[in-house]
């Protein structure tokens, strides 16, 4: 069922295009697709995001419950993270339980929001060792045209500050808004192919390249996570100049979220 | 159907829903063609609080092989509902309510699709309840009948559904999520407009046969104003493709 192999014609008009300089889209080798984010869309969740990169669509909706500590953290809110890559999105995608993609996805969008401690989770806590919110983040990837990683974690973000804690739902005062600190790190993908380093695939990029990166950084443009993929190497240089492409692509993406959370 | 009505509920005031519709008014529709770049047909819906997307790939080689017909396609839809969709989180995957609901629908669809041109092909319609508010099969047929036609699968006719029922004894055009909950009957119909032939009919609750009657009737009427919503859409789109060229 891999019907969407780019077909080796198409992969050497790619290569041939990397070797001028040039991609398939027209884009320069370290500039995004056009995004637009846009919030509240869900009426039933606490909080909502859909994040479009180019063609790539990516639907995040965030519900609350209430529910038992780990036994480890008996005074924190609990965070999970799933993924779901639908049938709707790709003629690759098949019905199921999530698959080893989807679950990579999912872990690293949830190591990008855990680790950089935006959301306040000992705020969550409702009762110690007894209640406390859970929080879910589910990513429902809606059209796939590549780089599923930076639309997922920004379609999270942007959901998460819209979201709103429904207390009241469950008769523990009144509803508030989930505390969260203002610096998300944010994430940009870059691939390996033929030698050369580009940022944010297109699918039939992705589907022929030897290596990934994703850099996470933070509003300072220091690295906060990285999540390397595929079969393919980097060299230090390689990785370096990812890492400065990164630090810059994210200072946009992160005003592209601040607009459109400003005043949410 | 079937829960108790808390006493501050007023379903019907001077002869007006709880929403504010007539008896045979429909809630708010907007249907949009052709809105995915990967899949071969698609199309949103938004219908009342309803939002929710289809999209159509085939059709294309059935695997495994041992369930191609060698006479004609498959067709296999599959509804799923997002986890976010509910009030109360949905545990992802298939349940036995969406299993139900993703085999009537496939037979629905399977009665105008030309399947016998397309003999091994399975013909995949996703639906995706993202924002669910009540009479999600009935948007989400309506919607898969856009994606088929966008995908250019040869039919005989755009499928499209509306649900009818009963509450407080009044029969009543789509029912909202209220009126679910707290009404006697609650009727999804999907037909082929042209003819009028039923592709999809359920019912769960108390009608007697006057009240079915008044009810068929209605969600007929109701389907041949979606019917009409389904082909603006389209036209929408083909509209623009045309003008570019």
């Amino acid at each position: 069922m891999s019907s969407s192999v780019v077909p080796s014609i198409r992969k050497d008009f790619i290569y041939k295009l990397i070797s001028e300089g040039k991609r398939i889209d027209g884009r320069a080798f370290d500039e995004y697709r056009p995004i637009k984010i846009e919030t509240g869309l869900i009426h039933k969740a606490e909080g909502s995001a859909r994040v479009k990169i180019g063609n790539t669509q990516v639907l995040v909706g965030i519900k609350m419950d209430v529910g038992e500590p780990y036994p480890d953290s008996p005074d924190m809110g609990v965070l999970t993270t799933s993924a779901e890559l639908i049938p709707l999105a790709s003629p690759d995608f098949e019905a199921g339980p999530p698959g080893k993609e989807a679950i990579e996805l999912a872990r690293v969008v949830d190591r990008g929001i855990r680790e950089s401690e935006i959301i306040h989770l000992d705020k969550l806590c409702i009762e110690p060792n007894e209640k406390v919110w859970i929080i879910f983040i589910d990513i429902h990837v809606l059209d796939q045209d590549g780089n599923l990683f930076d639309a997922s974690l920004l379609a999270s973000l942007a959901a998460l500050y819209t979201s709103t804690v429904p207390a009241e739902r469950f008769e523990l005062g009144e509803n508030f808004k989930l505390p969260l600190s203002k610096d998300p790190p944010i994430s940009c993908t870059s691939i390996k192919l033929n030698n050369a380093i580009v940022i944010d695939p297109v699918l039939d990029e992705e589907e022929i390249a030897d290596a990934r990166l994703t850099v996470a950084t933070d509003k300072n443009g220091d690295i906060r996570a990285m999540q390397k993929g595929l079969s393919g190497s980097f060299t230090i240089e390689e990785v370096k100049s990812i890492i400065k492409a990164s630090i810059i692509n994210g200072k946009k993406l992160r005003e592209v979220l601040y607009k459109t959370i400003r005043g949410k | 159907m079937g829960m108790k009505k808390p006493e501050d509920v007023v379903l019907f005031k001077n002869n007006r829903r709880i929403d504010g519709r007539k008896l045979d008014e429909l809630r708010p529709i907007k249907i949009e063609a052709g809105v995915l770049y990967r899949a071969d047909g698609s199309a949103y819906v938004e219908w009342g609080g309803n939002k929710i997307l289809a999209a159509v790939y085939g059709p294309r080689e059935a695997l495994p092989k041992h369930i191609q017909d060698p006479r004609k396609a498959i067709v296999n839809a599959r509804y799923n509902m997002a986890a976010f969709s509910v009030e109360d989180r949905k545990r992802p995957g298939p349940d036995r309510r969406s299993i139900e609901i993703s085999k009537v629908v496939s037979e629905a669809l399977e009665r105008v699709i030309l399947t016998e041109q397309f003999p091994r092909a399975t013909i995949d319609v996703n639906i995706e309840v993202l924002d669910a508010d009540a009479g999600t099969r009935c948007a989400g047929l309506t919607a898969a009948g856009v994606a088929l036609a966008d995908a250019g699968i040869p039919m005989r006719d755009i499928p499209v559904a509306c649900a009818a029922g009963k509450v407080e004894g009044k029969v009543i055009l789509d029912l909202c999520k209220e009126e679910d909950n707290y009404g006697e009957a609650d009727m999804p119909v999907a037909i082929a407009p042209l003819t009028d032939e039923i592709l999809l009919l359920q019912m769960d609750g108390h009608l007697t046969y006057e009240e079915f009657e008044k009810a068929l009737n209605l969600a007929i009427k109701g389907c041949h104003i979606v019917s009409e919503m389904q082909k603006k859409a389209l036209l929408k789109k083909y509209e623009k493709v045309l003008e570019v060229e």
